[in-house]
């Protein structure tokens, strides 16, 4: 940042502060600092903090949000831990976030070498990369209906001009979470590689060019300075995207809403289920703790993993 | 000695990728320029073989409120942007800067909201939003929009990691604080104002979750909402709802296209500083 403080010398301080009382100084200092912080604060904390503490009296109790609530102690947790769809979605957001959260490092890392290249056409394929990041899940979701549609859509056209038989996609038990997987990653993939593009570009250029002046390969330079450069980005991307997958909720909205034979019911799927659906505001609410738990478990195992590892990413 | 290619091997990884990211949504325009029966054949085509088909547009506009949505989507996301600048930049320099009594209290609480899952708080915000009678109006879809932990955060690193002599300097010639604030810090902050208003606009025009919790009339819904709910009983007008896909993400996607150099920048901006 170009800024220049000559102009304002320390010492020419106007004569003159006003004496006041140091009391209503200090009342007026915290007054100033309130006016500033507190609406947001108030926003924030009231539409986050406050809820999930009443989520927790809900999370005890049976409700369906018109009827008195009766309270049931930790029975809804009890239930939770034998409920076969909870397993079953619990099961299901786990394959995503397994296959997910390393693919979009690993592609993400890839495409962003591969952009940093100093290559005529390269701000065209930055741009093309990027783009569907800006388009909605909800739209993603639905254009993705078209694109893997078994009857005419375009992935079949592909597979079969390189000879393999039609697939049912999204229609198939079998195949919607992996298929999933892919548009979700066709989604994000613009943000990581931006990403580590940025982290990319922020390697001192002498770490680089020293170990090729020391006859170091490409890929051993990549292996031994890139890649322990960019550690403190791939902690950031593995909690953002673990977050991503286990909250993924538009894209499965709008492409199979939980099914084929709930097969792409993940657990926030099932929560939306339970509490909007079903009324079952109790027992959603517990689950939604739940989930709740796992997150901030996860996040907190890949910064503990961070940190042992010696990078300081938060 | 290796032949040097006339060209470089990254595009043979990158113009597939490129192709790969962009065809959907080149399909995706064309196709809403396409009759069904052109649609409904296999192979399909890319491009429209028999001209221009506004059949999708008609429909959608004649059977769903569409502009409405539009409308609706334009109005929160405006709402939201617009307070999430004047609130979290706020409430960051309050942090960053201003020392008053519960300052540390506040930043703990509000740095701890960001793990909290939005599953976990909708159904409370619902109940709480019936109480206020504001459920089944636009307010429900932007209220909580209004500010943001994330944004808070994002805009007290900044201003932390501003020279803090040129305030000093305003605050001895006599400004106020609110001033020195609004003449002296807040120009020097439009990167971070830029980030923010972007991730803003991008989350809040692309929400589905919560408006779809908190709204069920069908002309308060956003674009999200609407194309949604649309999905859900067409499931078969591809026409109609790849016409309204494009309505629903060329507003961003153009927006992107004019302004990509500073919106790739700004997204690079976050991520490591937070």
């Amino acid at each position: 940042m170009a800024l220049t403080f000559a102009a304002t010398p320390r010492s020419a301080a106007p004569a003159g502060h006003r004496r006041r009382d140091p009391r209503r100084r200090a009342l007026s200092r915290h007054l100033t600092g309130w006016a500033f912080a507190g609406p947001a604060t108030l926003i924030v904390v009231g539409l986050s903090l406050f809820p999930a503490v009443w989520a927790f009296f809900i999370s005890r109790a049976k409700w369906n949000g018109i009827a008195p609530a009766t309270m049931v102690g930790w029975q809804n947790y009890e239930r939770l831990a034998q409920d076969p769809d909870m397993a079953a979605a619990a099961q299901h957001t786990l394959l995503l976030t397994a296959l997910f959260v390393p693919a979009s490092i690993v592609v993400g890392m890839l495409v962003a070498v591969a952009l940093n290249q100093k290559i005529r056409l390269i701000g065209f394929y930055r741009t093309c990369i990027f783009v569907p990041y800006v388009a909605s899940a909800a739209a993603t979701g639905i254009l993705a209906g078209f694109v893997f549609n078994p009857q005419f859509g375009a992935a079949n056209e592909i597979l079969r001009r390189v000879g393999i038989p039609a697939q049912q996609f999204l229609e198939s038990p079998n195949q919607a979470m992996y298929i999933i997987c892919v548009i979700a990653l066709w989604g994000e993939i613009g943000f990581t590689a931006v990403i580590y593009l940025a982290a990319l570009q922020d390697i001192p250029k002498e770490l680089v060019e020293a170990a090729r002046t020391d006859g170091a390969s490409p890929w051993r330079i990549f292996w031994h300075v890139t890649l322990p450069e960019l550690r403190p980005v791939t902690v950031f991307t593995a909690i953002w995207q673990t977050i991503t997958a286990l909250q993924l909720f538009d894209l499965i909205y709008t492409t199979t809403r939980g099914g084929p034979l709930n097969s792409t019911q993940t657990v926030v799927y099932y929560i939306y289920e339970l509490a909007f659906q079903t009324q079952r505001l109790g027992y959603g609410a517990a689950a939604a703790y739940l989930l709740f738990a796992v997150t901030l478990l996860l996040s907190l195992l890949v910064i503990w993993y961070g940190r042992r590892r010696g990078t300081e990413a938060f | 000695m290796r032949r040097r290619l006339p060209f470089s091997p990254w595009h043979l990884l990158l113009m597939p990728m490129a192709l790969i990211f962009v065809l959907p949504l080149i399909q995706m325009v064309l196709t809403s320029f396409m009759s069904t029966a052109e649609i409904n054949q296999f192979p399909p085509k890319l491009l429209p073989t028999t001209g221009l088909h506004l059949e999708g547009y008609k429909g959608l506009l004649t059977e769903t409120p569409v502009v409405r949505w539009l409308a609706n989507t334009v109005l929160v996301s405006a709402i939201a942007v617009a307070s999430h600048l004047v609130l979290c930049s706020l409430a960051g320099y309050g942090f960053a800067r201003l020392k008053f009594a519960g300052r540390g209290l506040a930043f703990v609480l509000i740095l701890a909201t960001v793990m909290i899952p939005i599953q976990l708080l909708m159904i409370p915000t619902y109940l709480m939003f019936a109480r206020a009678g504001i459920v089944d109006t636009l307010a429900a879809a932007f209220v909580p929009w209004l500010a943001s932990a994330f944004g808070i955060f994002l805009m007290r690193q900044f201003f932390l990691g501003l020279p803090v002599e040129l305030e000093e300097a305003a605050r001895l010639d006599g400004a106020s604080t609110l001033r020195t604030f609004i003449s002296v810090v807040l120009p020097l902050a439009r990167p971070a104002m830029a980030t923010l208003a972007v991730f803003t606009l991008l989350s809040s025009w692309n929400d589905l979750l919560w408006p779809l919790v908190a709204i069920s009339d069908d002309a308060k819904f956003t674009m999200q909402v609407g194309l949604a709910s649309f999905q859900g009983t067409r499931r078969t007008e591809w026409a109609e709802l790849m016409a309204g896909n494009v309505i629903a993400t060329m507003p961003l996607i153009i927006a992107f296209l004019i302004a990509q150099k500073k919106f790739i920048a700004t997204m690079t901006f976050t991520g490591l500083k937070g």
